[in-house]
């Protein structure tokens, strides 16, 4: 039983005019096996939120805790972050050119394991993460993300997500730019390795319509920099039916 | 041993072929007071497949030189190392020549053959290795619709000087590949040219170098389009790590009046993976004609992608780890053209162990 705890977080980032506050102080705890949906309008911190908490250079924490299971995130470099059990699906997995995806994955499932995985077992591995996920075979040996369709990037994440098998795992609107097929084959996949691996869920999105695929258990509202109102999956029907106008001009 | 003689116009550094290198590293191979020893080290690695041959032979250049150095060369020595490919040979397996002697107190000065038989097909790869003070004019010769893929590995170790001009004369319906990789050496200077003398003739030059602390690497492309409808394309690479470490890309293009039809582009990218180091980038591009297929350049030159290495830690990369992932996938789509397993990961380890020591 793993535990993300985030108390009070807030972080700044520099623009051109000067250090922008952008969450301001946000509570939030995961356990595993929980999914907790963060919707809200476009511009109101979720993203950052996500990018805080695996440690991307461009966010500066200006205040407030996150630990996973009692550890303290926020002082572990972005490697650390992972191998402590986190991972991040980017809404813009980025390119890595001359990287093969086969090399990639072995090596960061080297790096997560703590060993090589041995090369028979790896290989078959690798195979039934990309059948499942319905990826055609020559992606292994295509550069990281170089090429990829929206669909397809958004496939490798969670490819990754069933493959490095973290404790929690923040979804950066992956829904965004998938079709209804492609949908659910991600929602599947995410589906699969909460089943596997108990995992803890923050799915962050701005529309409900993944939430038919991956249930969540509890439904935030976020708007402005902080969560504003909390609820179950009835939260989303109503937020369906409302959208963000009564959070937005509070 | 001898003194070279000394009347040729000795480079001053003002000369715009000379401006960037560091006349005074050079050990007296440019204004001809380096001693020279009596080394012939080029030899061939294992045995030669049918269809080749290797000879010293007295040979006339093939083409003339504005370089001093190969000017000094070609005053100097009539004995050329000849690796001869007959006609209509398709040689599968590569040929690999290598360097069997260095010395740093006494220069080498070496002139080489390569001359492939009409529709003949072969790979060649020279290791330049050791530390040595070698001063080279290679020619290669493509004979009508001949094949030549050319690998030239600049393995030195620290100390070595090597200044050579590499050119290519490409007949009718020929095609020349050449893969330029500079790892190693103290001052390497590579003169990677190329004149067309028949129409439908094509090059393509390839290259990656990566110079660390104190490394000086310069690559002065020249590409002659004289005749129609030949071809061109250049694409080298570069990574740079440590305190005046120094790459110079020169990428002269020169579209005759006479050479309509030209289709032609060259690319240099540049990585500066610390701070204190310096690569130099200039494209040239000469049109004569307007009647071409194609005509372009473009020089980059960056530093290490952030979002890039954040993606690579977030799945627990380690950063050391995630940028030699970076650096190696920069590289690779160059060395992968080498198409030899067994010299792409030994390069691919040189560059590890050099971004190491850089402490990049």
């Amino acid at each position: 039983m793993s535990v993300l705890e985030i108390r009070g977080l807030q972080v700044s980032v520099d623009t051109e005019n000067g250090s922008v506050e952008i969450l301001k102080g946000v509570d939030l705890t995961i356990k595993s096996g929980e999914t907790h949906a963060i919707m809200g309008p476009n511009g109101s911190g979720k993203s950052t939120l996500a990018y805080s908490i695996a440690g991307h250079p461009k966010y500066t924490i200006t205040g407030g805790s996150v630990t996973l299971d009692g550890a303290d995130v926020l002082d572990m470099t972005v490697d650390e972050r992972a191998k402590a059990g986190l991972f991040l699906a980017m809404q813009y997995p980025v390119e890595v050119p001359g990287v093969s995806v086969s090399n990639f994955l072995r090596t960061a499932a080297t790096a997560l394991r703590g060993e090589a995985p041995k090369l028979r077992t790896w290989v078959a591995e690798v195979k039934g993460a990309m059948e499942a996920l319905n990826m055609d075979p020559s992606f292994a040996t295509r550069n990281v993300n170089e090429g990829f369709s929206g669909g397809e990037k958004k496939r490798h994440e969670i490819m990754q997500l069933e493959l490095l098998k973290p404790k929690m795992a923040i979804l950066d609107e992956t829904d965004s730019g998938l079709d209804v097929d492609a949908l659910r084959i991600v929602s599947e996949g995410v589906n699969r390795a909460k089943a596997n691996n108990d995992l803890g869920v923050l799915l962050i999105t701005h529309y409900t319509r993944i939430l038919k695929y991956i249930k969540p258990d509890f439904v935030h509202v976020f708007a402005n920099g902080k969560i504003v109102e909390e609820g179950g999956p009835d939260l989303a029907d109503k937020l369906e039916a409302n959208g963000y106008a009564d959070y937005v001009s509070k | 041993m001898s003194v070279l003689t000394t009347n040729y116009l000795t480079p001053t550094g003002r000369e715009e072929a000379w401006r960037f290198t560091p006349l005074k590293r050079l050990r007296g191979l440019h204004d001809g007071t380096a001693i020279v020893g009596g080394r012939n080290s080029l030899v061939t690695k294992a045995g030669l497949p049918q269809g080749a041959s290797f000879t010293r032979e007295s040979l006339a250049p093939l083409a003339v030189s504005d370089d001093v150095i190969i000017e000094r060369i070609r005053g100097e020595v009539s004995d050329v190392a000849h690796l001869s490919i007959d006609a209509n040979a398709e040689i599968k397996e590569p040929i690999f020549l290598t360097r069997s002697a260095g010395a740093l107190d006494s220069a080498e000065l070496s002139r080489v053959r390569i001359s492939l038989g009409t529709h003949a097909v072969a790979t060649v790869i020279v290791e330049n290795i050791g530390d040595t003070l070698l001063a080279e004019d290679l020619e290669i010769a493509l004979a009508p619709g001949s094949s030549l893929t050319f690998v030239t590995l600049q393995e030195f170790d620290s100390k070595s000087v090597y200044t050579a001009r590499h050119h290519a004369v490409v007949d009718k319906d020929a095609t020349f590949k050449s893969i330029t990789v500079t790892v190693g050496g103290d001052v390497v200077r590579i003169l990677p040219t190329v004149e067309f003398t028949a129409p439908g003739a094509s090059a393509e030059l390839l290259g990656v170098y990566f110079a660390t602390t104190g490394q000086f690497f310069e690559h002065r492309m020249h590409v002659d389009h004289a005749v129609p409808n030949a071809k061109s394309r250049v694409n080298f690479k570069g990574a740079l790590a440590g305190r005046d470490a120094h790459t110079v890309w020169i990428g002269d293009v020169l579209i005759r009046a006479v050479a309509e039809g030209t289709d032609t582009y060259e690319l240099n990218r540049n990585l500066l993976l610390t701070d204190g180091a310096r690569a130099d980038s200039v494209p040239n591009l000469e049109i004569e004609t307007g009647e071409i297929v194609g005509a372009g350049h473009a020089s980059t030159t960056g530093r290490f992608d952030d979002e890039q290495l954040f993606y690579l830690m977030s799945r627990g990369i380690t950063l050391e780890n995630a940028r030699r992932l970076v650096v190696r996938g920069f590289f690779n789509e160059i060395i992968t053209e080498i198409g030899n397993e067994e010299v792409q990961e030994r390069l691919m380890e040189r560059i590890d162990g050099e971004l190491e020591r850089a402490g990049a």
